[in-house]
């Protein structure tokens, strides 16, 4: 039983990570159609300021969050003012194609910033919380709640502000969005800003957990974020959330009952088998095509 | 169709002719400044991966320009293929032959073994296919990646549940005999391109061009679109198995590891530069592609970022490719030029008016 409850633990906490990463990918795709290939990079270049503002610096762990959600929400926008909004009117591969060269870009230009072996540093928080007999590890509860606070702040601020409305309204019919008003540019740039800070987020417990970055870290992270995402129902906000911990949940399982070298090929069949069933993921909504 | 008078047409035979004779010239400049030495071993070596990486390109192009899919497990159908030639080709005794020197024996062996990697390939296309074609866009794209990254995993675990070595996991097919010779790679790039061209001007191509354009049309003239599409899938996956056959059989050991969606990617990079449905665009940019991290090899630790650069950039001042969907016809150009020494002498060529159009 505690075996049981030590693993479905584990798997929330890797599923927190890839749930905050997911959302970014489900958000951009929401808005602009594109699978973003860089920004499973963003949560490496968020990494990697949080890595060097508390070893180089010797800043406080607070602040070094602070500044890696500032960098990778900068980034974030940047990103999408210099490589996707020239593109807006081409073919959607070529901008599938762009996010993948600015994917590389970022991969190998932190190579040769950073070096391209992996840092690794002290954990940040360590000691357990023992509950009954039970033994929980800080990290992972902190892991669960920042996680549950920031999404819990993003449906606030997609459901109940202004800006949460342009984004839906611009997600739902881009041209009708612009006829009533709503500047694409910003929103467009705000939801961008808004996912990389959840990278950013992600990057910070990533951290926590594995306590090492390296330049190819975002690469796989990425993609099974991705595949949350699409496992929930792409451009689904909760859906990316209910993905990101499942596949937490049966990476989790996976290494429970020995199998976790098949880990990635299970996560994939999964995945394929869902959207055999369901082509739109978990959540997503299916749409009527027009003839 | 009304001949206009400005226009000339070379006969089907003759256009044939011309590119054939002017391959093998090609070939023959090549092979004899290979002979020569010089051309290096090195730069050989370079040529032999332009090949395949010109096979794969122009195959996934079949998938991607012309079906009008974005399929992302290439790599997949080509560790499939790669797998199951340099598995043969360990069986049976073409190391010996080569190390014999007696590379003539070993002829028939290569020819099973593309002949298998091939078939295999293209029935896991198949077994991919079918699922994943009934899905649209982005979807079917996510789907191939699944399966491209499951491949690679069974081919790193497999040995664990068969109970005897035959992937050999991640430490790798090695030992594999080193059978893929310039003049094996150059004819089956000239082989793949045919094969495609010829299919492509058929009704069968027209057909999957038709699903491209439009489906809903073109299932409504009665063009059978699941067969089109499954027939163009497996036709991209059996010629990338046959890349991965003359990879595995020039760099003589395989890695899981070299399979993995970034090499999809790449591939798909190679396409889309160059232009999605241009087929001399993916030759172009395969080429492009291949030698441009040579050259920069001076520059060592800024190549790979040159690279990605180069990359956005292009893709932000030429978002439909390097060549669009232009395709080049020699055919064409000589056409073109025979109307131009036409118009200069009067009517010196008008023995080739008359010219039906096929």
């Amino acid at each position: 039983m505690s075996l049981f409850f030590s693993q479905f633990l584990n798997g929330l906490q890797t599923g927190s990570v890839y749930a905050l990463v997911a959302l970014g990918y489900s958000m951009v795709y929401g808005i602009i159609l594109l699978l973003n290939f860089a920004h499973g990079d963003i949560i490496m270049v968020g990494a990697y300021a949080a890595f060097y503002s508390m070893t180089a610096f010797h800043l406080h762990p607070l602040l070094s969050v602070v500044l890696a959600v500032a960098a990778s929400t900068l980034l974030g926008v940047v990103i999408e003012k210099v490589a996707y909004t020239p593109l807006r009117q081409a073919p959607r591969l070529s901008l599938l194609i762009t996010a993948i060269g600015v994917s590389f870009l970022l991969e190998n230009g932190a190579q040769l910033l950073f070096g391209s072996e992996t840092k690794s540093m002290s954990p940040i928080v360590t000691g357990n919380v023992s509950l009954g007999s039970m033994s929980i590890s800080k990290v992972a509860l902190l892991t669960i709640a920042v996680t549950v606070a920031a999404m819990a702040i993003l449906t606030f601020l997609v459901q109940r502000t202004k800006l949460g409305k342009a984004m839906r309204a611009v997600s739902e019919d881009m041209g009708a969005a612009q006829l009533m008003g709503i500047s694409l540019n910003k929103t467009i740039s705000f939801t961008f800003a808004v996912g990389s800070a959840l990278a950013g987020i992600g990057s910070v417990l990533y951290l926590c957990a594995y306590t090492q970055a390296s330049p190819t870290m975002g690469s796989m992270l990425g993609l099974k974020a991705f595949v949350a995402a699409v496992l929930g129902g792409i451009g689904s906000i909760p859906g990316a959330m209910i993905g990101g911990f499942a596949i937490g949940l049966l990476e989790a399982l996976c290494s429970a009952v020995n199998l976790s070298v098949w880990k990635d090929g299970v996560v994939f069949a999964i995945l394929i088998l869902v959207l055999l069933v369901k082509p739109t993921g978990i959540m997503g909504r299916s749409q009527a095509e027009k003839v | 169709m009304k001949q206009t008078n400005t226009s000339i047409r070379i006969p089907m035979p003759v256009r044939y002719l011309i590119n054939a004779a002017l391959i093998v010239l090609l070939w023959f400049i090549l092979s004899s400044l290979m002979r020569s030495g010089a051309i290096t071993n090195y730069w050989t070596g370079i040529i032999i991966m332009i090949g395949i990486n010109i096979i794969l390109a122009v195959s996934l192009n079949v998938a991607t320009g012309y079906l009008g899919q974005l399929p992302l497990g290439h790599a997949g159908f080509m560790a499939v293929g790669a797998y199951a030639g340099g598995i043969f080709m360990r069986a049976v005794p073409v190391q010996e032959f080569l190390r014999a020197g007696n590379a003539g024996a070993s002829v028939p062996y290569i020819l099973i073994a593309l002949l298998i990697s091939a078939l295999t390939a293209g029935i896991f296309g198949l077994i991919i296919g079918i699922p994943a074609l009934r899905l649209r866009g982005d979807y079917l794209a996510i789907i191939t990646l699944g399966f491209g990254e499951i491949i690679r995993v069974v081919l790193t675990n497999i040995d664990s549940v068969l109970g005897f070595d035959f992937t050999f996991g991640s430490a790798g097919l090695k030992r594999i005999p080193k059978y893929s010779s310039f003049t094996l790679v150059f004819i089956c790039v000239v082989l793949t391109c045919f094969i495609i061209h010829t299919v492509m001007k058929s009704r069968h191509g027209r057909a999957i061009l038709s699903i491209r354009e439009n489906e809903i049309a073109s299932e409504s003239v009665g063009v059978n679109t699941t067969y089109y599409k499954t027939f163009a899938f497996v036709l991209s996956a059996m010629l990338a198995g046959v890349a991965g056959c003359l990879y595995a059989g020039y760099i003589g050991s395989l890695y899981p590891s070299t399979f993995k969606f970034m090499k999809s990617i790449e591939i798909l990079v190679m396409v889309v530069l160059g232009g999605m449905g241009s087929m001399l665009g993916s030759v172009l940019s395969a080429t492009v592609l291949t030698v441009l991290p040579e050259l920069l090899r001076s520059v060592a630790d800024y190549r790979m970022v040159a690279y990605s650069l180069a990359l956005v950039i292009m893709m932000i001042f030429r978002p439909k490719g390097l060549m669009g969907s232009y395709d080049f016809s020699l055919s064409h150009l000589l056409e073109k030029g025979l109307c131009a020494v036409r118009l200069l002498f009067g009517r010196k060529s008008s023995e080739k008016k008359g010219e039906s159009r096929e």
